[in-house]
């Protein structure tokens, strides 16, 4: 009897742990895959030392301590987190950011045109960044605005203004020097971001940024008056209105907060990438939308953004050794789509939760 | 040059992009949004294209191109089931759900490829749908007669109308007995399966094998087109015309010497524009379905 009780117990405390359904849903997501992987007749055994060879950098294989590969998975894992963070402010005002990437794309494009424009001097790649992280801002503070204004729907207006700023940044970039198709002229070396603590990866200064990001999301949203409006806003919009909280304002600076966020990483990925020349893109790097990802596996919080951020930089590097030991890499994109359904599932928990609740309190009112 | 000997390939891009926007109106009339239109084309478009190709190189011959299209429309149709079960039993986030989807699909579909052909796209097929004697291809008359379909089954059936019903206060309907459930799946699975057709269409049509670019933004255009069309099949199959059109001229611009200066940017921003300022001006005035995108819960109102 008494070992029912506790076993009963510790399912309710794993229902109500955000962080315990995190894990499982992670957990979730890679045992489909691996089945997925049997099933094609290929060995998971490779896929899983992939992703333990980008995490770590030990070639398991000939023993070799490849530290690249360390620096590889946190560079990738930068516009993860930020990305992550732009979709998680808004969530906690309960808007569903679907345009970091739009935003990512728009900060992008303003750091190529202060690069290409500006005489280069020695602190050109900060202005680089600020200008991304003002466009990105404005870029999402249209939508705050519409929202909060208008009354329109901010998953369709996100996904509206993400195709705007795709064809608008390829208008943009046309015009920057020695535009091609696909790409401009070299960026100067002023502009970008200068590689930190392992100089034969990408790893770069820009990770300094994401740490000030993380702490900033996390001071705004739990040490701050607009923080607890915001929060006020996202339990329930009515009666924080009715307590004198102006929904209008948590909206927009959300948003705009938001798409700085968006706009640096698009920043950090030109900047600190390794192609020399600036971009013109003709399709979405992708960011922006795994960034809904990441905020879900991080439960929209400062500290799991960052851990989900990096496990999805980690999954991004070990695609290309993935490729090398014939699993296919796109098992990654099925694994972190897999986790996204898995997390739309929760609910189903409610579900269970009430009954569960239901249950328990009819056998006490029986027993009474 | 004549804009008219341009219209089999205006046509041609309109044409898929009508399908699955009335696939998209059929779930938010019932109630449900559902975002991953653009996913769930890639999977019936991945689907159609290999099946053609496989049966292809089999030696079935023409008959090859029916069955990828049903072959499309099926797969569209299975996946839609995971958004039907998230959003409609267990209740989920329609978005979060969608989201998902979009991002499998995008995984999936080059897996698969990988799978069967080793590379990152499906092989080319040698021919694909052929055109009639106007220069049209049949998928222009397969949109026509979806638009009218569902034109007919939304008004004219009992069914329409439960489904419409649904959309607008579920509670109401389940309150006369209507099966709120079933017409929400349905909707669903409506979307999917044309979300599905679309993308083989598409990839019969336009391309000779699946890459990860084939769909394009096309499914996002076809959400467009449905908000924009204010949920009737005339307003939407008008819209998705105009946006397909759009479109369209982005393609053949070069051809047209008044607009081979425009950069074919301008065309490929207007769907997205036009509804952006659609919303805004029409903003305070509802014209979605009360209940879209707002799981119903027995006894809960």
């Amino acid at each position: 009897m008494k070992t029912k009780t506790k076993n009963k117990a510790f399912i309710d405390r794993l229902l109500d742990s955000n962080i315990m359904i995190s894990v499982l849903v992670v957990v979730l997501g890679f045992l489909v895959g691996t089945i997925l992987i049997i099933l094609v007749g290929k060995n998971p055994a490779n896929m899983f030392s992939s992703i333990f060879d980008s995490m770590f950098g030990i070639a398991k294989r000939d023993g070799t301590w490849n530290f690249r590969y360390v620096g590889e998975t946190l560079a990738y894992s930068l516009p993860y987190i930020l990305c992550g963070l732009a979709m998680g402010l808004p969530a906690r005002v309960g808007l569903f950011n679907i345009g970091a990437e739009g935003q990512y794309i728009m900060g992008m494009t303003a750091a190529q045109t202060v690069a290409l424009f500006v005489a280069p001097f020695p602190g050109l790649w900060f202005l680089c960044i600020v200008a991304a992280m003002i466009a990105g801002s404005l870029w999402g503070g249209i939508v705050g605005l519409l929202k909060s204004k208008y009354n329109v729907s901010e998953v369709v207006a996100t996904i509206m203004l993400n195709y705007i700023a795709l064809y608008s940044s390829r208008l943009i970039c046309f015009t920057h020097p020695g535009a091609s198709t696909y790409n401009t002229d070299p960026l100067p070396a002023a502009s970008k971001l200068t590689k930190f603590l392992i100089p034969t990866s990408n790893f770069n200064v820009g990770v300094f940024f994401v740490i000030l990001m993380v702490l900033i999301f996390y001071f705004v949203i739990n040490k701050t008056k607009l923080g607890f409006s915001m929060r006020a806003t996202g339990y329930n919009k009515y009666a924080a209105k009715c307590s004198g909280i102006s929904d209008v304002r948590s909206i927009t600076a959300s948003m705009l907060i938001a798409g700085s966020f968006a706009g640096l990483a698009g920043a950090i990925v030109l900047l600190g990438g390794a192609f020399p020349n600036g971009r013109i893109i003709t399709s979405m790097d992708g960011y922006g939308f795994m960034g809904i990802a990441v905020s879900l596996v991080g439960n929209n919080t400062a500290i799991g953004n960052l851990l989900a951020g990096i496990l999805f930089g980690i999954l991004k590097n070990s695609q290309s050794l993935m490729q090398s030991r014939s699993i296919p890499k796109e098992i990654t994109l099925i694994i972190q789509g897999l986790i996204v359904v898995f997390i739309s599932l929760r609910s189903g928990l409610e579900i269970v939760k009430q009954r569960r609740l239901t249950k328990k309190l009819r056998e006490e009112a029986l027993s009474k | 040059m004549n804009i008219l000997t341009q219209l089999p390939t205006v046509l041609m891009i309109v044409s898929p992009i009508l399908i699955v926007a009335i696939g998209g109106m059929f779930t938010e009339r019932s109630g449900v949004v559902n975002i991953a239109l653009e996913g769930l084309m890639g999977l019936g478009a991945c689907a159609a294209a290999s099946t053609h190709y496989l049966m292809e190189t089999a030696g079935f011959g023409r008959y090859s191109i029916i069955i990828a299209l049903l072959v499309g429309a099926v797969a569209g149709w299975l996946f839609s089931l995971i958004h039907a079960v998230a959003s409609v039993d267990l209740k989920a986030d329609q978005t979060i759900s969608g989201t998902g989807i979009n991002l499998l699909a995008d995984g999936l579909t080059i897996f698969v490829a990988q799978i069967l052909f080793n590379a990152d796209r499906t092989k080319e097929y040698k021919v694909g749908m052929l055109t009639d004697k106007l220069g049209l291809y049949p998928t222009a008359y397969i949109a026509i007669v979806v638009v009218i379909v569902a034109w007919f089954v939304l008004y004219k059936t009992p069914f329409g109308m439960h489904l419409r019903a649904c959309g607008e206060h579920p509670a109401a309907a389940d309150s006369v007995g209507i099966n709120v459930r079933l017409m929400r799946y349905s909707g669903v699975m409506i979307s999917g399966a044309l979300a599905g057709l679309s993308g083989a269409c598409i990839v019969l049509t336009q391309t000779i094998q699946y890459t990860s670019g084939t769909i394009g933004g096309r499914g996002f255009i076809a959400l467009a087109a449905v908000s924009f069309g204010r949920w009737t099949p005339l307003g939407v199959a008008g819209a998705a015309v105009l946006f397909g059109g759009a479109q369209a001229f982005a393609v053949i611009s070069n051809n047209i010497p008044a607009l081979t200066n425009l950069p074919s940017e301008y065309f490929n921003i207007l769907p997205y524009a036009v509804t952006l300022i659609a919303l805004i001006a029409t903003s305070g005035k509802e014209y979605a379905p009360k209940a879209n995108g707002i799981p119903y819960e027995k006894g809960a109102s």
